[in-house]
Formats: structure tokens, C-alpha cells, sequence
């Protein structure tokens, strides 16, 4: 049906948009786990209140979650220039997904915390622990589940986000349906691609919940 | 000097607008080794009281002295170091969910620094102790809350604490369960001198297994004393209540009625006397059995009756001084018991 560069350029999508993602959960987790931490420890009724903290951390949190990601995508080009020299191409669109996903990581984790029972962060006090301890031994392990179920939700989201960068020149499969279906209506390329971006985003969903459920030992 | 010693302790809860008193100037002391029961109704303080001893819950006046050192004036690591040797247990289990039975009775000793190795060997040996040795690899999921209750005091014993606090721990078990629970927390307290506090509102776990009891009623300290004499002649209209466990006014004896109801509380030298029979032997009158039961009470048996009395008022207080004469306590229970 295709013939062999177009075979390839799709091959080339797929990686590019598995990069894209995965390598943006990975960045967006190492910013907003931590930032998701103080969310939950800062918070009111949290391990170590702290009104100001909170707010700030709450603020930034909103405001970043309020602009449209492709209006981020935008606004962003300088510092993306800044970080990776240059503003198009798939490397270049994980900084704007990096920036879009840790304030919604972050709120994802503080929401994982919460669920971590009362009853078991008191027992381990009792025992002496220090918040530290606490949050690395007791919260973030009770909590493991549900924060493993916010990366697949995430890494679903950020596919779709990375798929989106793709009308302003950021690569994979969504570079690929914007300039191939779009501008020149091949509409038989697109629709591959977009079955492709399904069939990843259902791989993604199913392998998460997977490893959830094998590593979560409240039931069986 | 006592090893718990509590010191005017008050505990006061700002809630919205107004102030919630639920400690008020407590005084207790309990000693080493003891088996002490704080008893009260829900919500009369106890877990805030209990979470006290080890500054889970910090004072809003008075002191908390373990063995002579005022938790006050701990740095926040002294405090910690002071808590990892207060064991403590709960109603709701609180283990960790995604963590197996040995590795959360390793916890503590993780938390403390303690080696992997020899963490896991000391967890084994507690689970010999509460008698789970077949289950280290089970999660808590898999456990009864019997089984759940023994982890966590294994879990509890593992930095081998002078006091175990025990907030409620049997409240969510069934009475067998109860029971085996409370013979181990009997047996560790013997075999390991360990002072254990039971915080409780069934009067029969303080009965079970309690030396001394502190009764609280909406925050104060409404009596205190060795269990018998608490359960044989309660004072506070608190200790009465729980006493019976369930609703019920005491008159004093002198007043007069119809049909009257009588609790009638056994002693060590009583118990074998066939009581109920000899007096209706005597007054050649029927009298009505509503309750019995016996206790075991600090290791002695204990029982309480209560009967109804025939009409007559004349009667009846022969048949109380009848009652009496055997050396037995004697008070008017006012109540369809
Ligand atoms: N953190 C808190 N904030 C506000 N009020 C509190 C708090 N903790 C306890 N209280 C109040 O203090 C009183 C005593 O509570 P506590 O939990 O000590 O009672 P309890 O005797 O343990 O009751 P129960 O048998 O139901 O567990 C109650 O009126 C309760 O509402
Ligand atoms: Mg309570």
C-alpha cells in the first residue's frame, strides 16, 4: 500500500513520539513527584503544615495548569531555544511537555498521598519515625498503586499532548497526520497514524494497570 | 519515681470558634510492670489521653514524665529516640498494606537503622512469640484482624519498648479473639516486664487483665484504683455504667420500693457458697436470677448477680441483710436489666 519511505518515515514517527513521551514522563516525574511531595507535607492537616509554601507551590501549580498547552507550546520557544537550541523537533517538545506535566504530576501525587491511611503514618510516628522516613517509607510505598497509576494516566495524556505538538513542527506521529493528512489530504496516512496513536495509547494503559495490579498486595 | 507519671494534663482542641476540653488536669500514675486500663465512654478523651504518653499529642498544659524525664524538654530526635522504646497498638491494626508480615514487623527496627539481617532474624523470633511463625510471608490482606492484631504487636515488641500503649486494640475483634489477644498481651507483660496501658471501653478487658484502672468521663479523672475494688464497689456514677455495661442508675439501698433489684458482687471466700439457694432455703420465697456472670479478675474469679427480690418491703431487706451477713457487696440496681 506504502511504499518504503513512507513505511519508514511512519517507523521514524513511532519512535519519535515514544521518545517524546516516555522521555517527558521520565523529566516531568523528576520535577513533579518532589513538587507533588511538598503539596501533599505542606498542606493543611499535611505532615509538616506550611501556609506559605503551599500557597506558592499551589499558585504556580494553577497557573501552569490553566494555559492551553499549545499556547505554552508557544510561549515557551524561547526558553526551549534556551535548553535545547533549538525550537522544533521532537527533542525540542519535551521541554514545553516537561513544563506542561509537572504541575499535573504534581497534583496527581499529592492526590496519591492522600489516600495513604491516617492510621498507618500515626503507627509509624508512634515508632519514632521522622517525616522524612515517613514519606519515603511509609507514603510513597502505601501509595504505590495509585502512583502508578497516575504514570500511566500521565504518559497516556503526554502521547496525546506529544501528538498535538505535532502542528507546530514537533515530530512523530502527530508531525506526520498534521502535514501528511492535513496539508496534503492523504487521508489514508493519517488514518494509520492515528490508529497507531490508539493502539500505543492502548498498550500504554494496559501495561500500567497491569503492573499495578501485580504489585498491589491489599487484595488476593 | 513512676515510669508513667502524668501531671495535670490538660488537652484542648481548637475547633472553629470554639474550645474543645478533652483532657482536664489528669493526673495518673502508673509503675513499672503494671497492666493499667484507662476505661471511659466514646469520646470521654482516652485516645487523646494515651496518644499523650507518647507526645503524638502534645499538651496544652501539665507534664508527661516517663521514667522521670519530662517529654517536654526532648529535641525532636530525643523525642523520636524516646518514642521507638514506647511500643503501641491500635483498634484499626494500622499495618502496612503493601508490605508482608515479617517486613512490617521489621519496620521499626529499619526505621531505627538496624541492620536487614538482623532485623529479619529478631522479626522471626517475634513471630514465634505471637504464634504466627507460618505466615511471614502473608500480607496483612490475607490475615484476620486476630492475626493482624498479633503482627502488630510483634511489630510493637520489635524495639524491645518498656510500655506498650494499646489504644482500643480489641474493639474490632470477636470475644474468642479478644480473649487470646489479651492472654498474650498477659503473657508478654510477665514474661517480658513490659508496662502495658489498655485504653478500653468494655469494662471486661480492664476485668481480664487490668492490676489498676482510671475511669474518664468528658475528660476528667472520675476514679482510680486497683480493678477489684473499682468492680466491687464503684464509686462514680461512670464506673457504674461501664460496670454494667449498658445504662443503669444505682439507688442507695434505704430506698424503699416494690419490686427491687439487687447487685450482688462476689468474692474470694463467697463463691463456692451456694448463695441463691441457701436463700431461698431460708425465706422460703422465690427469688428472681437476671444476671449472672463470673469474671476473672486480675486472676481471681469474680462474679456478679443481680436478682430480684420478692414483694415486701420488710422482706426484702431481710433478705439484703441475709445478703450481707455473708460478706457479700450489695447495691440496688434501679432498672429493667
Ligand atoms: N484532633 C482533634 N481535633 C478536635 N477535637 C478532637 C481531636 N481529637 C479529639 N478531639 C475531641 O476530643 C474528645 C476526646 O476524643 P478522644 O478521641 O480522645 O475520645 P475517646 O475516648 O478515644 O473516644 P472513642 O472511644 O470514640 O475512641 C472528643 O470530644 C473529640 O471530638
Ligand atoms: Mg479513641
Amino acid at each position: 500500500m506504502f511504499d518504503e519511505k513512507v513505511i519508514q518515515m511512519i517507523l521514524e514517527g513511532i519512535r519519535d513520539t515514544l521518545y517524546m513521551t516516555l522521555v517527558s514522563t521520565f523529566f516531568g516525574y523528576v520535577i513533579g513527584l518532589p513538587f507533588g511531595i511538598i503539596l501533599n507535607v505542606t498542606k493543611k492537616d499535611g505532615l509538616k503544615p506550611n501556609k506559605i509554601i503551599y500557597s506558592i507551590g499551589d499558585f504556580i501549580c494553577n497557573i501552569i495548569r490553566s494555559v492551553p498547552f499549545l499556547i505554552l507550546l508557544i510561549l515557551l520557544i524561547p526558553f526551549t531555544r534556551l535548553v535545547v537550541g533549538k525550537s522544533y523537533g521532537s527533542t525540542a517538545t519535551i521541554v514545553p511537555l516537561v513544563i506542561c506535566a509537572a504541575p499535573y504530576i504534581a497534583r496527581v501525587v499529592e492526590a496519591s498521598l492522600n489516600e495513604v491511611d491516617a492510621g498507618v503514618i500515626e503507627a509509624a510516628r508512634a515508632m519514632g519515625a521522622s517525616n522524612l522516613q515517613i514519606i519515603f517509607k511509609v507514603m510513597l510505598v502505601e501509595a504505590k498503586v495509585s502512583l502508578l497509576n497516575g504514570v500511566t494516566i500521565t504518559t497516556g495524556i503526554l502521547l496525546g499532548y506529544s501528538a498535538m505538538s505535532g502542528t507546530v513542527g514537533g515530530g512523530g506521529l502527530g508531525d506526520i497526520a498534521v502535514r501528511y493528512g492535513y496539508y496534503r489530504w492523504q487521508t489514508d496516512i493519517m488514518i494509520v497514524t492515528v490508529v497507531l496513536l490508539i493502539v500505543i495509547f492502548q498498550i500504554i494503559q494496559h501495561l500500567g494497570s497491569f503492573i499495578a495490579a501485580r504489585t498491589d498486595h491489599r487484595k488476593r | 519515681m513512676s515510669e508513667i507519671e502524668i501531671r495535670e494534663l490538660t488537652k484542648k482542641f481548637n475547633v472553629k470558634e470554639h474550645t474543645v476540653t478533652a483532657l482536664d488536669h489528669i493526673n495518673l500514675s502508673i509503675e513499672k510492670g503494671d497492666i493499667f486500663g484507662i476505661i471511659g465512654m466514646s469520646g470521654a478523651g482516652k485516645s487523646t489521653l494515651v496518644r499523650s504518653i507518647n507526645f503524638l499529642e502534645t499538651p496544652s498544659e501539665g507534664q508527661v514524665l516517663i521514667d522521670g524525664v519530662d517529654l517536654a524538654g526532648l529535641s525532636e530526635k530525643e523525642l523520636r529516640k524516646k518514642r521507638s522504646e514506647i511500643g503501641m497498638i491500635f483498634q484499626g491494626f494500622n499495618l502496612l498494606e503493601q508490605k508482608n508480615v515479617l517486613d512490617n514487623i521489621c519496620f521499626p527496627l529499619e526505621i531505627a537503622g538496624v541492620k536487614k539481617k538482623a532485623a529479619r532474624e529478631r522479626a522471626r523470633e517475634l513471630l514465634k512469640t505471637v504464634n504466627l511463625e507460618e505466615k511471614e510471608k502473608a500480607y496483612p490482606s490475607q490475615l484476620s484482624g486476630g492475626q493482624k492484631q498479633r503482627v502488630a504487636i510483634a511489630r510493637a515488641l520489635a524495639s524491645d519498648p518498656k510500655i506498650l500503649l494499646c489504644d482500643e486494640a480489641t474493639s474490632a475483634l470477636d470475644p474468642q479473639t479478644t480473649e487470646s489477644i489479651l492472654q498474650l498481651l498477659k503473657d508478654i507483660n510477665e514474661k517480658l516486664n513490659i508496662t502495658i496501658v489498655i485504653i478500653t471501653h468494655q469494662m471486661s478487658v480492664v476485668t481480664r487483665i487490668c492490676k489498676k484502672v482510671a475511669i474518664i468521663e468528658n475528660g476528667i479523672l472520675v476514679e482510680e484504683g486497683v480493678v477489684d475494688e473499682v468492680f466491687e464497689s464503684p464509686k462514680s456514677d461512670a464506673a457504674k455504667e461501664l460496670i454494667l455495661e449498658k445504662k443503669t442508675q444505682y439507688l442507695p439501698i434505704d430506698n424503699l420500693k416494690e419490686d427491687r433489684n439487687i447487685r450482688i458482687v462476689f468474692q474470694d471466700n463467697s463463691s463456692y457458697e451456694p448463695l441463691v439457694a441457701n436463700l431461698i432455703l431460708n425465706f422460703n420465697k422465690p427469688v428472681n436470677i437476671l444476671k449472672a456472670d463470673a469474671k476473672n479478675v486480675g486472676g481471681k474469679a469474680r462474679g456478679e448477680m443481680i436478682l430480684g427480690l420478692p414483694a415486701g418491703e420488710e422482706l426484702q431487706d431481710e433478705m439484703i441483710d441475709w445478703i450481707r451477713q455473708r460478706g457479700l457487696i450489695v447495691t440496688e440496681v434501679k432498672e429493667d436489666v
